[in-house]
């Protein structure tokens, strides 16, 4: 059986982000794999640990840099690596449309894709993706079983939370809790280096275009009022009351 | 035309339904077409009826199918309904079953998705879009290429729609294909919480790893929480505790949200955190260290302990 991880490379939490005129301005940020990610790829490792004979295969569809976070999901023990390289932002749905295409080509039964991109702030990668291979799908999955051709998953609903059963082959997206991603080991990384990434480019998968077109970027700069409110704890506890209450008419 | 989907749950609305409402209302008028509400699930009489107070066409697609969101069934039964009615525009809430339905409708549909949306607008005859990305750190205006196109709306941003229609309730039967009933429901665990749901929530007193411990939940923000009937809410620190359940994480892989007034309690204020509240529309930070980050994006701030201050801010919130 087949596991494909959808991977992409998104800034670090902690970056510094400018905006500029054009839109954001990404230079001199690290880059990380997107931790939603990190959660996909330790789950297919822990489905080969449990037992199952599986090739897991990281998949990604993003600029050249993306290689990076390519070579790490190589280090935690992915096998191989599919990367569809191309500087075009494209829209969710769009992508969506061509990491199926290779999927289908590739013959996966079940796919991990992170739950929420950090660049983007977008959930529907994954759902997009079952759709479009007309596979089901569980979304902010927290646990995972798989039963032969089927998975128990947990996953976060509206209301709280709640167990499915799905046949295979199924799409999953990822949430904090499914489980602790391990770090790569140095000899890992190593043999990462020699693991076959293979590239493609948006012409080998029909050059698609676009849904959306990003106008305007912003930094969020929301000027806040930093007032300290002075005094002993009494004191300072009964101003900010009425501050809240009369200043901001809040409370 | 323009169709919502109204949520509810078990056939109460949910205020999501009224802001997407007036969300499609508003975007009706530069885009033409009127507002249609649908609502999926099982005995929705009640649901329906209050529904087409605010609205002139409601309908109905009542099946033991679509008793619980699922996201295949509901896809089948709006995209269907959207190319019957030759939908211009989809609208969803971007809950967390909403943006996953979405995502499958635009794909079937073969329409563009403008997701998790804080503002619409028409631009020759475009729809123009503001939404957050790079962790809620950055603004950004998306056009949809092309119409139809799908929607969903960041709850607790647009008002709530007036009752002022008295609308007509037709019922239609939900045609789903044999594997939409695939993915099977099991047990349910509600977030437990006698509170007002985060989401809805319009004052949030929100502890960190500050409180100390889960029995400082119960002495310091519990009591503070009530007198203020707010919602608590939590850091990923305090959830890896397990001081607090899950449900209650504001951030990055927890909820966002963006109440009237955010309380930190103890809460260093990482950038995970502030991605899921710094949208808020005050925001008080207690912390005992005054150079802690949360500051930074705080209007109004205490320096100290909350051992002492959380109690006399209770205190004096009570006593106005
Ligand atoms: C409400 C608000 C949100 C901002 N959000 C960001 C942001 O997401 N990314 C960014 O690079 N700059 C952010 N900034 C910083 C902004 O873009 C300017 O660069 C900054 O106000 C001036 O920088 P400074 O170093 O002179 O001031 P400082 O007072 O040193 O800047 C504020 C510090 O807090 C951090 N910060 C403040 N608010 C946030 C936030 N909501 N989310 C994440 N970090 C925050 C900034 O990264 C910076 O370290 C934000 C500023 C404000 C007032
Ligand atoms: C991929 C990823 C995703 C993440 N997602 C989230 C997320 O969704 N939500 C989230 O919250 N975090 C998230 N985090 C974690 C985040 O980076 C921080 O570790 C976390 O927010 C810190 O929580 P905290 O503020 O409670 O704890 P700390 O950072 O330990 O801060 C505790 C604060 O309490 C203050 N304090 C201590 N004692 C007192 C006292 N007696 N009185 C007053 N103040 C006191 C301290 O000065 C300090 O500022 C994520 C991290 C990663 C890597």
């Amino acid at each position: 059986m087949k596991i494909i991880s959808v991977i992409k490379q998104v800034p670090d939490a902690e970056a510094r982000i400018r905006a500029t005129p054009t839109g954001i301005d990404l230079d001199g940020v690290t880059f990380v794999i997107d931790g939603m990610d990190e959660y996909g790829v330790e789950q297919s490792l822990r489905l080969r640990e449990g037992g199952l004979d599986t090739e897991l295969i990281s998949l990604a569809l993003g600029p050249k840099r993306f290689e990076e976070a390519i070579r790490t999901s190589l280090a935690m023990g992915s096998d191989r690596a599919i990367h569809i390289e191309t500087d075009e932002a494209l829209d969710p749905i769009t992508q969506a449309k061509v990491l199926a295409s290779i999927i289908q080509e590739e013959g996966a039964e079940l796919v991990f894709v992170g739950g929420k991109e950090a660049d983007w702030d977008s959930a529907a990668l994954g759902p997009a993706i079952a759709e479009a291979l007309g596979w089901p799908h569980s979304d902010w999955t927290t646990r995972l079983e798989i039963n032969d051709t089927s998975l128990s998953v947990t996953h976060d609903s509206d209301e709280g939370s709640e167990t499915l059963t799905l046949p295979l082959p199924a799409v999953i997206t990822t949430q904090q809790g499914l489980n602790e991603p391990r770090y790569p080991t140095l000899p890992n990384i190593m043999k990462a280096k020699r693991k076959e990434l293979k590239k493609l480019t948006l012409a080998d998968v029909g050059s698609p275009s676009g849904k959306t077109q990003v106008l305007k970027q912003e930094i969020q700069t929301k000027s806040r009022l930093n007032k300290v409110v002075q005094g002993d704890a009494a004191d300072a506890a009964k101003e900010l009351a009425r501050l809240l209450h009369e200043e901001a008419k809040a409370i | 035309m323009i169709l919502v989907i109204a949520e509810h749950s078990n056939g109460s609305l949910k205020k999501s339904a009224l802001e997407l409402l007036s969300a499609a209302k508003s975007l009706s008028e530069k885009l033409g077409g009127e507002v249609v509400a649908a609502l999926l699930g099982q005995d929705l009489s009640g649901a329906a009826s209050e529904l087409a107070k605010y609205v002139n066409k409601v309908i109905a697609v009542e099946d033991a199918a679509l008793a619980d969101v699922r996201a295949e069934p509901y896809t089948t039964v709006l995209t269907n309904l959207a190319k019957e009615l030759e939908a211009k525009a989809v609208l969803v809430s971007a809950s967390k079953s909403g943006l996953s339905y979405s995502a499958r409708v635009a794909m079937r549909l073969d329409a563009p998705l403008l997701e998790d949306v804080t503002s619409l607008d028409v631009e020759g005859g475009q729809v123009i879009a503001s939404r957050f990305s790079y962790l809620a750190r950055v603004t950004e205006t998306v056009k949809a290429l092309a119409l139809p196109i799908v929607i969903s709306v960041k709850p607790n941003i647009f008002p709530v729609a007036e009752a002022s229609a008295s609308g007509t309730v037709d019922k239609k039967a939900a045609d789903l294909a044999a594997s939409d009933d695939r993915v099977k429901v099991g047990e349910k665990a509600a977030a437990k919480t006698g509170r007002v749901a985060l989401d809805e929530a319009d004052i949030i007193v929100t502890g960190g790893r500050g409180v100390g411990s889960a029995e400082g939940f119960t002495k310091l923000v519990e009591p503070l929480a009530d007198a203020l009937s707010a919602g608590i809410g939590a850091t990923r620190a305090v959830v890896d505790a397990g001081w607090r359940p899950y449900s209650e994480q504001v951030g990055q892989t927890g909820k966002t949200v963006a109440p009237g007034v955010y309380i930190a309690l103890g809460v260093s204020g990482a950038v995970q955190h502030l991605s899921g509240m710094n949208r808020s529309k005050i925001i008080v930070a207690i912390n005992k260290d005054a150079d802690a980050p949360i500051f930074k994006v705080a209007d109004y701030g205490i320096v100290g302990d909350v051992n002492e201050v959380v109690p006399a801010l209770k205190e004096a919130v009570s006593s106005l």
